[in-house]
């Protein structure tokens, strides 16, 4: 799999100067423009307002909760740095309700009502779609965090942007190579019956394929479902690799009962860790899990050779080394997601640096600043690890990262590299206009 | 896997879902016999009972069964008290009129789930199980000795999933006992027949409504109860059990508890079995059609008797 | 009588003139969720027809809303049609799901009709997600701003989108009016009453309730291809039970069997989330003791309370 050219660096050079005369152009203007109108424009004292998107309550609050709490911390030390040019930021979060209708709703309020710089932070899929086409007509920056393929699919619009997270189409196909060579090549699926689930089975199944192995059975289970016991006679008895990534509330006793029904002889088990993010390794039932592998996003315990940012960004979240909040051990956190908050929101930062970015005038700077960026380095900033952003999808590609339950803990066994990740663009955002 | 142990393993698993909605089913159905009151927070009160059943055990930890013994005494009562408390405030003033206090359950319906998420927060929660021990089951193959039993592959049921059975069996007994035996149920009947006519006779009608409504409140905690050590305690947890019980209520015969038992075996044995033989999703969405066209044809539903 | 006509007139006709004049004064949010309102309490509206005006309740509405937003959404990206076809694909597919819905459901009556409604809706959700390489379930998809015109008006535009959703709102405001004076209108009423009587003054009582679920159903797709259209996204939750609650909720607060009722009940409600979430993360907690509280105080909801103390006239 060559891939690695399909990623044409976007010409920085260019852009950067390009960048860098609308701004001085923009200075021209202010210069000619009324005193009024010249003082609306540099006022440097006000915030910097980010239309922060949290689910707060529906299927969504577990995660909520974290997302809120790291981007509270980001926005923190970014105000502690000295804000973005010179100016605090603020962060205005509004509950979507995990829902899409609501969340447009959102997007309004705070393009017209809160006036917000932009709009930040949500997670899942169906409240993206659903908020994207608004943010796009509104001309509202919007951020997210959501781990979708909806952005570098093309479905979305220039104003949509997800710098901070790898999207599932990538994250999948680069476990492929690790299952086929360690676990086995005759995998069996299963999955949620709705579109994430999907997005795992299409992707997943091309790139087994693409491996030498195959999917034997896919099993798709039905959103709300509490009891799995009988989907389970379904995997056919040859299977090496059993490949699960249930989400939602039924996951525990998904795992619990995935280990009644295999009892002491069990295949080889590669699970996503959504399925329990937010849920300690550690509860009742879940012992089954001992020595199956998991996907995770960004390793939940702090593994033998952490890294310094690694460290540094559960400090100031408040996280201990195994992922649980430092007041309450009991309070897991949804470590493989939530670092998006935080180099999202730095991306921001450094995004609005580069285009002198002043008012809203200025939002379409922003998204040309930002899709010029390519390269950002392993630091602080991007705590999770280096990664490369693609100005003309939308998207940035990153490690991932393959750990194993050793002793009830996850313990990191494999790292892609970010080539891995890479596949053919299937949009160009920029030549949309701004 | 075979055939036959599939159906067998499909059967079990069917057992204990329709174990646990009878129980919830015929709360609701209790509810609607004798109040004619549809009770659309119900399914909360099923939640309600899980979130309170991991808030107890968790006062003991490492004594994990007698924790639970504890709690399947108190939860009920206290979801009980609070759904009473409930009738007393609301529904009473409603009197009782069958839209109003639909908006009205729906009402405490998003009180008790904000409530909910508010203080217990948006996690599931397991609890421990008293015992739970994984039992391979037999199944008897045909070989040139004659039958013999074998062992296959991933038939197995745990020791707990039967005690929920066994324990939702003797609960409904116990219920029906009280229903036809004892004053309480004469009273319950009575009023159920005829509330004018109970009046007259001196039953105390109004408190007779807050009982049946603790009760039924109670009942759907206790099914939660039982269930939580297989699933776990969410907040959103309320709204498929609630769907399921109107399936079963209405199947059943509209408030009619016999009735009721055997369309939760209907629906939770069929529910096991149709996935064996359909993709899940196209036999949720059979099941479901299903259920609308028995109703249609037969709006009696399948085992009630020809009441107005 | 021509006294009340005058004052039905004229209050209906002022709320007509507000809607419209509206969109000159309030600042770009309100605008934007007056535009939004206006749609949603179109569906009220065509569920306020079969719930309020023939006394059937259905909890299964969303079924409808989402033909209509499916059937648009579907006609744009895989049959290819213009925003204006495809909108009346969606009334056409709503309409046919009602015509059918209605010839099962309405075999039976109150809670068995309640649920047997329910329960085609949960089908049509799960149908949604079963078929989810077409309608990418959960996910659901954008309906693209390039495609999103008619007549060469681009409906993303917020003066247009306003102008969409007010006309599609007196539309189906006008028609119900229209529908609820003629003979039509009356039989519905007079079943709501008593339907016996009905019976005995020789309508034929099925035939007429179906016709209203057609209508409402035809009404409820109307607002839900709208929205689709006018907002951009089509997607399974509008398909799940909550969107069957809504409009229960809107026209029990506004008022069930008042024309203004849907309307007044969505502002409200609306609002009431809106601005206790500004305050709140339990908005949700705030609605419920709202409901409760409504439920006890104001069992006729706002308008029916309206007309119960002051304007006895209101239609």
């Amino acid at each position: 799999m060559t891939k690695s050219k399909t990623i044409k660096p976007v010409s920085t050079q260019t852009t950067r100067r390009g960048a860098l005369k609308t701004l001085a152009l923009g200075g021209t203007a202010a210069a000619t423009l009324p005193l009024w109108a010249r003082y609306a424009g540099a006022q440097t004292a006000a915030p910097i307002k980010v239309g922060f998107q949290v689910h707060r309550t529906g299927i969504g609050a577990a995660y909520g909760r974290w997302y809120d709490r790291t981007t509270q911390a980001a926005a923190a030390l970014i105000n502690d740095q000295g804000g973005i040019n010179g100016r605090p930021v603020e962060i205005v979060a509004e509950d979507d309700g995990t829902d899409p209708k609501r969340g447009a709703e959102v997007i309004e309020k705070f393009a017209t009502q809160h006036n917000c710089d932009i709009g930040f932070g949500t997670l899942f899929s169906h409240v993206v779609i659903g908020s994207a086409p608004r943010a796009g007509e509104l001309k509202l920056p919007y951020f997210v965090v959501s781990e979708g393929h909806h952005v570098a699919s093309g479905m979305l619009n220039r104003y949509t942007l997800q710098p901070g997270i790898t999207d599932v189409k990538s994250q999948v196909q680069a476990m492929a190579p690790f299952v086929a060579s360690n676990l086995g090549k005759k995998v069996t699926m299963i999955f949620p019956d709705f579109a994430f689930g999907h997005d795992h089975r299409d992707f997943f199944t091309a790139a087994i394929e693409a491996q030498g192995g195959e999917v034997l059975e896919q099993i798709a289970i039905p959103p709300t479902e509490t009891s799995f016991t009988k989907y389970f006679p379904k995997i056919p008895r040859d299977t090496e690799v059993i490949y699960h990534v249930m989400v939602g509330p039924a996951v525990l006793t998904f795992v619990k009962e995935l280990g009644e029904f295999f009892g002491p002889q069990r295949p080889e088990i590669f699970g996503f860790i959504d399925s329990l993010e937010a849920v300690d390794i550690g509860s009742p039932g879940l012992e089954f899990l001992e020595g199956t592998y998991f996907w995770e996003g960004n390793p939940r315990y702090a593994q033998a050779d952490q890294s310094p940012y690694d460290a540094f960004f559960r400090e100031k979240v408040g996280v201990d080394s195994n992922g649980a909040s430092v007041n309450d051990p009991k309070d897991v956190s949804t470590y493989a997601h939530m670092f998006g908050c935080w180099e999202t929101l730095h991306i921001v930062k450094a995004g609005m640096e580069a285009a002198g970015y002043q008012t809203t005038a200025d939002r379409a700077k922003l998204i040309e600043a930002v899709e010029a960026m390519t390269d950002l380095p392993h630091s602080n900033a991007h705590p999770q690890g280096a990664k490369v952003f693609n100005g003309k999808t939308h998207q940035v590609f990153g490690h991932q990262y393959i750990s194993k339950v050793t002793d009830g803990k996850l313990l990191l066994v494999h790292t892609t590299s970010i080539e891995d990740t890479y596949y053919p663009d299937e949009v160009d955002y920029t030549t949309q206009p701004l | 896997m075979d055939f036959g142990p599939y159906l067998m393993l499909a059967t079990l698993e069917g057992a204990v879902t329709a174990a646990v909605l009878a129980l919830t089913a015929s709360g609701l159905a209790l509810v609607f016999g004798v109040m004619r009151v549809v009770n659309v927070a119900h399914g909360e009160f099923f939640m309600l009972g899980a979130v309170l059943a991991w808030w107890v055990t968790s006062w003991f930890e490492g004594a994990a069964a007698f924790g639970f013994a504890f709690a399947i005494l108190t939860v009920p009562l206290i979801v009980g008290a609070l759904a009473a408390l409930a009738d007393v405030t609301v529904l009473k003033r409603l009197s009782y009129d069958p839209e109003r206090t639909i908006v009205a359950t729906i009402g405490i319906l998003y009180i008790l789930q904000q409530v909910t998420l508010m203080t217990y927060g948006p996690d599931a929660r397991p609890v421990t199980p008293p015992f739970n021990t994984r039992l391979a089951l037999p199944w008897v193959e045909m070989t040139e000795t004659g039958l013999s039993l074998y062992w296959p592959w991933g038939l197995s049921i745990t020791s707990y999933k039967l005690a929920v059975i066994a324990a939702a069996t003797v609960i409904l007994l116990a219920l029906w006992i009280v229903m036809t035996r004892s004053k309480l149920g004469l009273m319950m009947r009575a009023t159920e027949q005829d509330r004018e006519m109970a009046l007259a006779f001196g039953i105390p009608v109004e408190r007779v409504y807050a009982l049946v409504f603790g009760l039924g409140a109670g009942l759907a905690a206790l099914a939660a109860v039982l269930i939580v050590p297989i699933q776990q305690a969410h907040y959103l947890m309320g709204g498929d059990p609630l769907l399921l019980s109107f399936i079963v209520v209405i199947i059943g015969g509209l408030g009619s508890l016999p009735g009721t038992v055997l369309a939760a075996l209907l629906i939770g044995l069929s529910d096991g079995i149709i996935s064996v033989f359909f993709s899940p999703t196209l036999a949720k969405i059979l099941a479901t059609l299903l259920v609308a066209l028995v109703l249609v044809f037969r709006p009696q539903g399948l085992f009630g008797a020809r009441r107005a | 009588m021509t006294a009340d006509l005058r004052k039905i007139i004229g209050l209906h006709g002022a709320v007509l003139v507000i809607l419209f004049a509206a969109q000159f004064f309030l600042p770009a949010y309100h605008h934007g969720n007056l535009a939004r309102i206006m749609v949603l309490a179109t569906y009220a509206m065509g569920y306020n027809l079969l719930f309020g005006y023939t006394g059937l309740l259905s909890l299964g509405h969303a079924l409808f809303f989402a033909a209509g937003l499916y059937g648009m959404g579907l006609g744009m990206t895989q049959f290819g049609l213009g925003a204006g076809a495809a909108v009346v694909l969606g009334v056409v597919a709503g309409a046919g799901i009602g015509a059918l819905i209605g010839a099962l459901a309405l075999r039976t009556e109150g809670v068995a009709f309640m649920i047997v409604t329910l329960m085609f809706a949960q089908a049509g959700y799960l149908i949604i997600l079963y078929f989810g390489s077409y309608t990418r379930g959960d996910e659901g998809f954008v309906i693209q701003q390039a495609d999103r015109l008619v007549a060469g008006l681009d409906l993303s535009d917020p003066t247009v989108r306003y102008f969409a959703a007010l006309s599609i709102f007196y539309a189906a405001f006008v028609v119900l009016m229209w529908v609820l004076r003629s003979r039509f209108g009356h039989v519905l009423i007079a079943i709501r009453e008593n339907e016996e009587r009905a019976m005995m003054l020789g309508y034929d009582v099925q035939r007429y309730k179906w016709g209203a679920v057609v209508l409402s159903a035809g009404v409820s797709a109307l607002a839900g291809a709208a929205y689709g259209v006018l907002f951009g996204y089509v997607g399974a939750s509008f398909a799940s039970v909550q969107y069957s609650i809504f409009p229960l909720l809107w026209v029990l607060l506004g008022g069930a069997g008042t024309m203004l009722g849907p309307l007044v009940g969505t502002i409200f409600m609306f609002y009431l989330i809106d601005l206790s979430s500004g305050v709140t993360t339990a908005y949700m907690l705030i609605a419920g003791i709202v409901l409760v509280c409504l439920t006890l105080f104001a069992p006729q909801g706002l308008m029916g309370e309206l007309r119960n103390r002051f304007w006895r006239w209101l239609p």
